[in-house]
């Protein structure tokens, strides 16, 4: 193989991380505050405000199933005002971030969901306040199911962002389709695919152990 | 320092759970549910009460309304002079550090060693981590768990978690403590040690305690007063001395024949008759406590009334300093004879219920 293509190869395997990492922490920044809303807002919870909770579902999921690739043209103009422009690597990671939020949103209110209630309610008899209780009960308890969506979130951003080619991203998806499919280069291909199964091995290893590490049950 | 005046709590519920999206409300009129009716109650300082029902009767509602976990839907609760229903939410978490609560499931936090959740209702007062450590570790020493400081407690048995519960809720120094069926889930030994400790800080601290159960045994052993809960309300109160002697509601009778396990045998019980006849004399149950119970007042009662009296069922219990003597008996005699045994044992305080009547043999 020739020293351009291993650069190539470098070149977008770098890219992927890039876009993966920078999405996944602004997902994660906005998500979680997302996910507590989406559960401390139901009916008989800590801040019930049923209203609210309705309309941040609604949004919640019309953003869930808007499919990726219409998502990423679709949003051109919001790509523009925030990166400055609607293509390259730059340009992948907002919607591919918009598209985590909501995503990482439901999977960290079903990590809320699953805290006994007596928790909560053994809080309030302190004299918690709802902000206490979200710090010191709801968070540090649902750490373990959080981090695990978060690893959910980083393994489907890694195959998302194989589809950032649509808008000139890079990444390693992008070269598989360029390379390895249009150019009938296998050997291509395949060093693609190898390098995002171990990528994909490697988050989901760090996930786990860091899962391990925080749960105490 | 605990009183309810006039608390009643109602649910509504609207309709079923799972409506078709095409029903309309009509099709599920609201339901409403009356989880208390009109309790009063009074709880004075430094001592144990205890409110004792079936489960679905309104325990659980009761003692969240203490603090509010339940907001009553009228009444006033009174907590160590605080009207709590008036109290705006600032102020309500406020009056919640003078109130520790411990549960059935202990509802300990898994990601807090035993020593942080200790320390958790006191950094959520604000202290300074100094003076946290300076009140965690007396606690943990009163409690036994010195050496459990650093576990989680998933390593932790029941009792050790429930002693970590206790430590917990004394952290704030609270007037008053509230136990919701704290030991239900534990095995009877341990629930020994978990009420063993619940007395002692009665005792050295003067915390107040209102407690809820099921178990009669609880309230055996650690109670001075006693409530009984039916349907939402509180049917009977008594001293506990007094209840265990002569329950007067007919739930009370269940209660402690089910505790006691002291039933007239079956084949006497179909035998009863309300109403006595010519030919028949009374079974009768003896309740007696304090110097009765040294008293050989049976042999009296047969030297003295002329009757005679045949032991159907005798146990003696204590319960706490009292000993309480427990006893059902045929008294053969003649009806004079037999009224005039009555007589004598309630002159000498023995608690006398007629259960009935039985024809006699001869």
């Amino acid at each position: 193989m020739s020293s351009a293509m291993i650069d190539l190869i470098l070149q977008a395997t770098l890219d992927t991380l890039y876009m993966v990492a920078v999405s996944a922490v602004v997902s994660a920044a906005l998500g979680v505050p997302l996910g507590v809303m989406l559960y401390v807002t139901r009916p008989r919870q800590i801040l019930a405000r049923p209203l609210l909770n309705q309309v941040l579902g609604i949004v919640t999921n019309i953003g869930r199933s808007i499919p990726f690739i219409i998502l990423m043209v679709a949003i051109i103009p919001f790509t523009r005002l925030v990166v400055g422009t609607s293509i390259g690597t730059n340009a992948a990671i907002v919607p591919l971030t918009l598209a985590a939020i909501p995503f990482v949103a439901r999977l960290v209110e079903g990590a809320l969901n699953e805290i006994p209630p007596g928790l909560v309610e053994a809080a309030q008899a302190m004299g918690a306040t709802p902000h206490q209780i979200i710090a010191k009960v709801l968070l540090p308890e649902a750490r373990g199911g959080i981090i695990t969506g978060l690893t959910i979130t980083v393994v489907t951003l890694v195959s998302y962002s194989a589809m950032a080619g649509a808008v000139g991203g890079g990444g390693l998806g992008d070269l598989g389709i360029r390379y390895g499919y249009n150019r009938f280069n296998p050997t291509v291909m395949l060093i693609t695919v190898a390098i995002l199964v171990v990528m994909v091995q490697g988050f989901q290893s760090l996930g786990d152990y860091l899962v391990r590490k925080s749960d105490r049950k | 320092m605990i009183t309810l005046r006039n608390v009643s709590k109602t649910y509504h519920l609207r309709g079923s759970r799972t409506r078709l999206p095409f029903a309309s409300r009509r099709d599920t009129p609201p339901r409403t549910i009356e989880a208390l009716r009109n309790v009063d109650l009074h709880v004075p300082q430094g001592s144990i009460h205890g409110v004792i029902g079936l489960s679905g009767a309104g325990k659980s509602t009761l003692i969240r309304c203490v603090n509010l976990l339940e907001r009553p839907s009228c009444g006033s609760v009174v907590v160590d002079g605080q009207e709590m229903t008036d109290l705006t939410a600032a102020q309500l978490n406020q009056a919640r550090h003078r109130i520790g609560m411990i549960f059935q499931h202990f509802n300990l936090l898994t990601t807090r060693n035993v020593f942080d959740n200790v320390a958790l209702p006191l950094e959520l007062m604000g202290l300074k981590r100094a003076a946290i450590r300076k009140r965690v570790l007396p606690l943990l020493e009163l409690t036994g768990l010195s050496d459990k400081a650093r576990q989680y407690p998933a390593q932790l048995s029941g009792g050790q978690k429930q002693r970590v519960a206790i430590a917990r809720a004394l952290a704030s120094e609270p007037r008053v403590l509230l136990c919701d069926e704290a030991t239900s889930a534990l095995d009877p030994q341990t629930t020994g040690s978990i009420l063993t400790l619940l007395r002692d800080i009665n005792q050295t601290l003067g915390l107040t305690i209102l407690l809820i159960t099921h178990e009669m045994e609880v309230v055996k052993s650690i109670c001075h007063r006693v409530s009984l809960i039916s349907d939402g309300e509180l049917v009977e109160e008594a001293d506990v001395g007094d209840f265990f002697t002569a329950p007067r509601t007919r739930l009370g009778r269940e209660f402690l024949n089910d505790f006691l396990q002291l039933e007239p045998p079956k084949a006497l019980v179909e035998r009863l008759e309300e109403i006595p006849g010519e030919r028949t004399h009374p079974v009768v149950r003896l309740a007696f406590s304090g110097d009765a119970v040294s008293t050989p007042l049976i042999s009296r009662l047969a030297r003295e009334c002329g009757v005679d009296v045949s032991i159907l069922q005798a146990k003696v219990e204590s319960i706490q300093e009292r000993t309480l003597g427990l006893m059902i008996a045929e008294l053969l005699g003649s009806p004079e004879q037999t009224r005039r045994a009555i007589d004598y044992l309630e002159s000498h305080d023995l608690h006398v219920e007629v259960l009935g009547h039985v024809q006699r043999n001869d």
